[in-house]
């Protein structure tokens, strides 16, 4: 898989209260919940994004709540993955799960800029920064979670086991 | 090599002799546990399967306690899915307004936590329940709806920390103090992914309440879950609630551990947290001259029996200052009861304060006092993110009962002593 798009950065601890506030839980309609996506980090942050576009942040991403509404706001406004230093364990199960892209690599975590145009080779564990001519290791998947992710996330792995078609 | 606790559980879930902390396992869970902010995501997604049951509908608990009773029209639209899906499925712990508490208080309460069970909530504080010797933890939405499907869910094993508390507690000195203490030190991210086990003098002499506080904090540091090994005060609670039998798991004398942390008690003091991260942590006595606007005492953190009793008796005789607004929230209608038996909601209504009946509300800023920009709480609840109790441009500090009572009276923060 390749994923493509322009960095928006963030720091260390992103919760997921500033990824999508507790005053907007009261519908899970994705498409609500992008309007408010990582709204009490940057208000302004949904009129800046493009389609395909990568969240960059520093350690601890998705702290806090285990509000799965997290992933699907990042998901639901279009953007294609998030680079961080590390996650914290809920939202990283909840992201593979619900199938966002999110990459551990504290190289290009503290390396890509505000703007950086970032090309993410998932397959090779690769990613590269086009704006500056650099590249970074990706902290490989345990087998168990690529298997997880290359069935579709964990419902598609689910209805197999039961026997369901979804 | 020995294992620890939070190993053996695992192992017996998954139907092992012996699990190593990285191995990845499935493993069968006892309990699933979901709310009205994340059980509508997993009902949708339980749904896509077509199945005509779950797993086992006396092992799902469904609690409506966040945005309960409903605070608007779209907020009972979310409570009514897990209605309907309680009637339709028979879900036998569905709790209803009116018997419902806030989750992490309730199922302790009711007998659905006992030592050595594996219990998973899409809810990040099911950590809780590792006070009674239990494996918890949070998980998300779709988890939740494999697990209704399934009864079981893949687990990592963790790593533990082992943090001792040698020493006697101080005065004033509760659960909240010590796991703020321990935030403090190893950070918001310093036990991610791993487990948290506590023990040491002082752990045997806190209180069931003080190690559900403690417990439910495991998550600000990053942990998977908090344990603790039953002992005779875990027994005396468990006595007349839970009738089913269960087995005590405790870790083996040469277990080994990521990382030992030794703190003295004695040399604990009230601690209180400032914005916007859990590890911004300072003693009472260095906080410096805090103004404050509104004081919570609640939440499935700090809304249980001994947490109202130590603000009561603080209280006691006293007003809220003028310039601040109290706020008390009992934890389910048992404690609520309890507390009303025992006076203590007299003297919280004497004081000046309102008394709301359970719910999260104010905590993640749902309902039940939201703050305007510019505001400042003192608050007994678990975060203190950004605008998490309303405006992102307010201020939630953290802090134990006693601390908050005290505030209270003095209208800023406010060491207990200063009010007796």
């Amino acid at each position: 898989m390749l994923i493509r798009g322009r960095a928006h950065r963030f720091g260390d601890d992103i919760d997921t209260d500033a990824i999508i506030p507790a005053r907007y839980l009261n519908t899970s309609d994705p498409a609500e919940l992008a309007r408010h996506c990582m709204e009490d980090a940057d208000p302004q942050f949904t009129s800046k994004i493009h389609p395909g576009d990568i969240i960059v942040a520093g350690k601890n991403f998705g702290c806090g709540s285990s509000r799965e509404h997290a992933p699907i706001a990042i998901k639901a406004a279009g953007l294609s993955a998030v680079i961080a230093h590390s996650f914290a364990r809920i939202f990283y199960r909840n992201a593979i799960n619900i199938g966002l892209p999110i990459l551990e690599s504290p190289e290009a975590a503290a390396r890509i800029q505000d703007g950086d145009e970032v090309l993410v080779e998932v397959e090779e564990g690769v990613i590269r920064n086009l704006t500056r001519g650099e590249t970074y290791d990706i902290i490989p998947f345990p087998p168990f979670m690529q298997e997880l992710m290359t069935a579709g996330g964990l419902m598609s792995y689910v209805a197999r086991k039961v026997g369901k078609n979804v | 090599m020995g294992m620890t606790m939070t190993e053996k559980i695992l192992a017996a879930h998954a139907g092992l002799d012996e699990v190593r902390p990285g191995q990845l396992i499935n493993a069968k869970v006892d309990f699933v546990l979901g709310n009205d902010i994340t059980a509508p995501v997993a009902i949708e997604e339980f749904r896509k399967l077509g199945l005509e049951r779950v797993f086992d509908p006396e092992r799902i608990i469904l609690v409506p306690d966040h945005f309960t009773p409903a605070k608007d029209i779209k907020s009972a639209e979310q409570a009514k899915i897990l209605r309907d899906f309680a009637r339709e499925y028979g879900i036998k712990h569905y709790f209803e307004i009116g018997r419902v508490g806030i989750e992490h208080c309730l199922l302790p309460e009711q007998g659905l936590v006992a030592p050595g069970e594996l219990i998973i909530g899409a809810d990040s504080h099911t950590c809780t329940y590792g006070a009674l010797g239990a494996f918890a933890t949070g998980v998300g939405s779709t988890d939740m709806a494999a697990a209704m499907a399934t009864g079981e869910l893949w687990f990592k094993v963790p790593e533990t920390i082992l943090f001792n508390y040698y020493g006697h507690l101080q005065p004033w000195v509760g659960g909240k103090d010590l796991i703020l203490y321990a935030i403090g030190d190893i950070g918001v991210d310093g036990a991610r992914y791993m487990a948290m086990e506590f023990t040491g003098e002082a752990i045997a002499e806190l209180s069931l309440d003080g190690r559900f506080t403690m417990a439910n904090m495991a998550i600000e540091a990053g942990g998977k879950n908090g344990i603790f090994a039953p002992d005779a005060k875990a027994l005396a609670y468990l006595e007349g609630r839970v009738k089913r039998p269960y087995k005590i798991y405790t870790s083996d004398p040469d277990a080994e551990y990521a990382q030992v942390k030794e703190y003295d008690a004695g040399k604990i003091a009230p601690q209180v947290a400032f914005p916007h991260l859990p590890e911004n942590v300072k003693p009472v006595t260095e906080v410096g001259e805090i103004l404050i606007d509104q004081v919570v005492i609640g939440s499935c953190t700090n809304g249980r029996l001994e947490d109202l009793r130590v603000a009561a008796r603080l209280l006691q005789g006293k007003k809220v200052h003028p310039e601040v607004r109290l706020i008390v929230i009992p934890g389910t209608q048992e404690i609520y009861l309890q507390a009303l038996r025992e006076g203590l909601i007299e003297i919280f209504i004497e004081a000046g304060a309102a008394v709301s009946t359970p719910t999260c509300g104010p905590c993640l800023g749902g309902h039940m006092g939201i703050l305007a920009r510019g505001e400042r709480a003192l608050s007994t609840t678990n975060r203190n993110f950004v605008g998490r109790m309303g405006h992102p441009e307010s201020e939630v500090y953290l802090a134990g009962p006693a601390v908050a009572a005290a505030s209270a009276v003095r209208g800023r923060i406010a060491a207990p002593e200063e009010v007796l």
